[in-house]
């Protein structure tokens, strides 16, 4: 018995523990489920200019706080999501944005790899083709016809023997 | 032909060190601004001297100026404090955005180590920070006399610094005069 209220004292601290980290996250209430969900998905798409390779959803600097917020604030205020991506990208450049948008500068990014795949399979293609050609001709000797005769007739001449 | 197939590996090396040597020199940390060339975004702050007056980007124009964002809370801030006093000496112009502070600490601040800025908006929730496009103090613009912005640093201005805001706003002065 006395086992059992030791692990849930412990359990009950544990859990009392992590909260207490969850706290330098805000947390943010929403009307509805999808509204939460776009939230998710635009501050994990942007990137916190302060604290370089993190996302404004898992930063806890001021500045990826105050994004947060101005995020739910025009989440709430019924924006779309191409209107908060425009209000980030205004304010602080193309470089917020993880998943760039397709423009002509961003071409060679989006398609480039494409490009080069298609290459590459073209080169293997052409490899694979040269070599076959060799193997599927005759073997040639460099003899010319009269040449090849007098081939042949020394080659009969020691079968006789 | 064949010969010429033979140095492709040998381009495709130069061009990726091309690429490689170009990447050592960026510095990741230096973004640029994406509101170059642009007018000064609209706010209706209040002043830091005098919080019952309210201030618009229209009080920021008039000549070329420099726009600090700086708080008491950034170590930084202070280190560059003692060349903006230089600065406002010399008759430069310095308009101080007070960027996510305390009001009382902020004009305590002045106090101590003297007040190099013509005015102080009080930015105290980060919102006029955010059109900016700030993301860490301190930070300093020029803005020309129609307040449009033709310079961002990020970081301390000291005198290796001031050269490059001082050739904008010589420039700026220069257009003026034409």
């Amino acid at each position: 018995m006395n086992h059992v209220l030791r692990s849930l004292l412990i359990s009950a601290a544990m859990m009392f523990a992590a909260s207490s980290v969850q706290a330098t996250i805000e947390a943010y209430e929403f009307e509805d489920k999808a509204t939460e969900e776009r939230f998710q998905q635009l501050t994990e798409e942007l990137r916190c200019p302060k604290c370089q390779n993190n996302n404004i959803a898992d930063s806890n600097s001021p500045i990826a706080s105050d994004l947060r917020r101005e995020v739910y604030r025009m989440l709430n205020q019924g924006a779309s999501d191409d209107e908060v991506i425009d209000f980030m990208v205004t304010r602080y450049g193309e470089f917020v944005l993880y998943k760039p948008r397709v423009t002509e500068m961003t071409w060679i990014l989006w398609y480039g790899p494409f490009v080069l795949l298609g290459i590459g399979g073209l080169v293997v293609l052409l490899i694979s083709r040269h070599k076959r050609r060799p193997v599927s001709r005759e073997v040639e000797s460099g003899l010319d016809a009269s040449e090849r005769e007098r081939l042949n007739q020394l080659l009969e001449q020691d079968k006789k023997r | 032909m064949r010969r010429i197939m033979l140095f492709v590996p040998l381009l495709i090396f130069i061009g990726l060190g091309y690429f490689l040597w170009r990447g050592l020199s960026i510095d990741p940390t230096e973004l640029p601004s994406a509101r170059l060339n642009q007018p000064f975004p609209a706010f209706e702050l209040a002043s830091l001297t005098e919080p019952s007056r309210m201030m618009t980007q229209d009080d920021l124009k008039g000549r070329p100026a420099l726009v600090n964002i700086w708080a008491t809370w950034c170590p930084t801030c202070k280190e560059e404090h003692a060349f903006l006093n230089q600065l406002a000496q010399q008759g430069v112009t310095i308009y101080g955005i007070n960027y996510k502070d305390e009001p009382l600490k902020a004009r305590e601040w002045l106090k101590r180590y003297l007040d190099p800025y013509a005015e102080v908006v009080l930015d105290k929730d980060g919102s006029l920070g955010i059109d900016l496009g700030v993301y860490g103090a301190p930070e300093t613009y020029v803005i020309d006399a129609k307040g449009v912005i033709r310079y961002r640093h990020v970081g301390a201005v000291d005198a290796v610094v001031w050269k490059d805001l001082k050739a904008v706003m010589d420039q700026i002065e220069a257009e003026g005069a034409s």
